[in-house]
């Protein structure tokens, strides 16, 4: 089952993914992935940024990506904690878990739901750097993580 | 009329987030909509000439040129996203 959450507040990875497994016995694999704040980007400090996103299509686009998932692998669970709003280089900003019962469909499911989500979700990140703000551009190279799932 | 909603950097271009458009004609598509906003003055013209990239999407969905468009629809542009 998809489970997608939006949110300015940080998250407890340990927590979350827990909350995947507990009080289950046919789990046998947890993959899950973490992606974070960089202090520097295309050879510039950042010092914050700020995550934009498009409140009600963005939690129907990472719903659809979590469907999509499962329907692609044998899968239990699929969760992805999305956060908004400023953060500072070291804080988390997504988490993405995926729990099934043997290794290789959570690995394949895990990478799959960051690439579709690096090119399908709508958030935009505006960084702060000392020579002033910027938003950050796209990367062809996730555009073709992306088709590489096609 | 459709609603249009701005994001991010085309939404700091153009000056605005939110605005209601008459549609045209029936049987209008996002790219009839695309040619009204191109055809304004200024930073319009220049954040939907072509080459310029941008997404869209209707309904919360995402979309493309071909896309019909029906009274009550919300459309929204933005740039490619970044998230993750």
């Amino acid at each position: 089952m998809p489970i997608v959450r939006v949110q300015e507040a940080d998250f407890d990875i340990g927590r979350e993914l827990d909350a995947l497994t507990r009080g289950r016995t046919d789990v046998g694999a947890l993959a899950s992935f973490t992606g974070l704040v960089r202090a520097a980007n295309e050879g510039s400090a950042v010092t914050s940024m700020t995550l934009e996103h498009y409140p009600g299509m963005t939690e129907r686009a990472l719903e659809d990506i979590c469907r999509e998932a499962h329907s692609r692998w044998q899968l239990i669970d699929t969760l992805v904690i999305h956060r908004v709003g400023p953060l500072r280089p070291g804080d988390r900003i997504v988490l993405v878990g995926v729990s099934s019962a043997h290794r290789g469909e959570a690995f394949a499911a895990c990478e799959f739901i960051m690439d579709y989500l690096k090119t399908r979700a709508p958030f935009w990140k505006r960084e702060e750097t000392p020579a002033g703000s910027r938003w950050v551009e796209a990367r062809e190279s996730d555009e073709q993580a992306a088709r590489g799932w096609e | 009329m459709v609603t249009v909603l701005f994001f991010a950097g085309l939404r700091e271009r153009l000056g605005t987030s939110r605005e209601t458009v008459p549609l045209a004609a029936p049987n209008t598509t996002v790219s009839m909509l695309v040619e009204s906003l191109r055809n304004r003055e200024g930073a319009w013209s220049e954040a939907f000439a072509p080459g310029k990239a941008w997404r869209v999407a209707v309904n919360q969905r995402m979309a493309d040129l071909a896309t019909p468009l029906n009274a009550g629809d919300e459309v929204a542009f933005f740039p490619p996203v970044t998230g993750g």
